[in-house]
């Protein structure tokens, strides 16, 4: 009875999903109640609404190459903002309920490292992280960012936990590394009030969009995002397993 | 005539549904664990399809590893068999 029931409701809720997903407008057709105006940088008429200016201006006012980027941290860099404190406090969370519990299993300690997986995760590790790194310290010319980067990080060390017994996260270091690199987020946003502009406004020269040292602030930020992500889902991964002996 | 793109779209999306379907009714919940394994590496897929790389990136990396993981050690403190 209760299944019938979950279920049942389970398929009014996807019904209704698909119902507003088939109203919903489809691209291109709320554009004639707008005003239009010429783009010089595509050469083709656009119109004011805020989709259409992301599009047509963002790479000419962040120096952004990636629109997507150029939105997430300088446009609605606030929102990223909130969006890495729900991590955080979500990463708090987990520490504070699973620390208590230390971890028991004092024979798995002395297990031996399945050789396969020891070396297999030897080999592959470094390119792991330096796939993590590059897909964040890119993050305004190639697809990703801050948070896939830190997440591909975080898989490299949850490989270290299956792979070698022994290893162990250190969790001191890894909330310094967190702390600071939230700090760090913060920190930039202020420099750009004290500079009497808005929070997270850009200050930094722009370059040439599609160069590494381009965009202004959106690589710091989101180098910063990058080692706080990947440190507080590897310490969330870490206190699951049980935690630092 | 038929769009080879949409046709892996459909069979990948019918394989998350087919898969989600099963993790949650079988009794093993191990393999219930590594079936949500493939859900999220499919869903994945289907993300890049669809021309949003980055959001494949983190749905592979979080829903293929991280989750999974997170669910083994949960499993590790429990037993394996749904009662």
């Amino acid at each position: 009875m209760r299944r019938a029931v979950s279920a049942l409701l389970a398929l009014l809720i996807f019904a209704y999903l698909f119902g507003v997903l088939l109203k919903a407008p489809i691209p291109g057709d709320y554009r004639d109640e707008r005003y239009n105006y010429y783009s010089p940088l595509s050469g083709r008429e656009a119109n004011e609404s805020v989709p259409d200016h992301y599009v047509e201006r963002g790479e000419e006012e962040t120096g952004s190459q990636n629109i997507v980027t150029s939105i997430v941290v300088l446009y609605r860099g606030f929102d990223t903002l909130g969006e890495v404190t729900v991590l955080f406090t979500a990463a708090t969370g987990v520490a504070f309920l699973l620390s208590t519990q230390r971890s028991k299993g004092e024979k798995e300690k002395k297990k031996e490292p399945n050789f396969m997986a020891s070396t297999g995760v030897g080999l592959v590790l470094p390119f792991i992280l330096l796939v993590g790194a590059y897909i964040f310290v890119h993050g305004h010319l190639t697809p990703g960012g801050g948070f896939p980067g830190g997440a591909v990080i975080a898989t490299g060390f949850v490989l270290m936990l299956v792979a070698y017994p022994r290893f162990q996260l250190r969790e001191k270091k890894v909330s310094v590394v967190e702390a600071f690199s939230g700090l760090a987020f913060a920190v930039i946003g202020l420099i750009s009030l004290i500079m009497g502009l808005t929070f997270l406004e850009n200050y930094l020269p722009k370059g040439v969009a599609g160069t590494l040292l381009s965009a202004g602030i959106i690589p710091l930020i989101y180098i910063a995002i990058g080692f706080k992500v990947g440190s507080e889902l590897s310490a969330i991964v870490s206190h699951m397993k049980g935690g630092e002996e | 005539m038929v769009d080879p793109l949409t046709v892996t779209i459909w069979v990948l999306v019918i394989t998350v549904l087919l898969s989600a379907v099963y993790a949650i009714e079988t009794k093993d919940l191990l393999s219930s664990v590594v079936i949500s394994g493939v859900v999220g590496l499919f869903a994945s897929i289907v993300f890049l399809l669809l021309h949003a790389p980055d959001v494949a990136i983190t749905q592979a990396s979080i829903g293929a590893g991280l989750v999974l993981a997170i669910f083994v050690y949960a499993l590790k403190n429990t037993t394996r068999w749904e009662k």
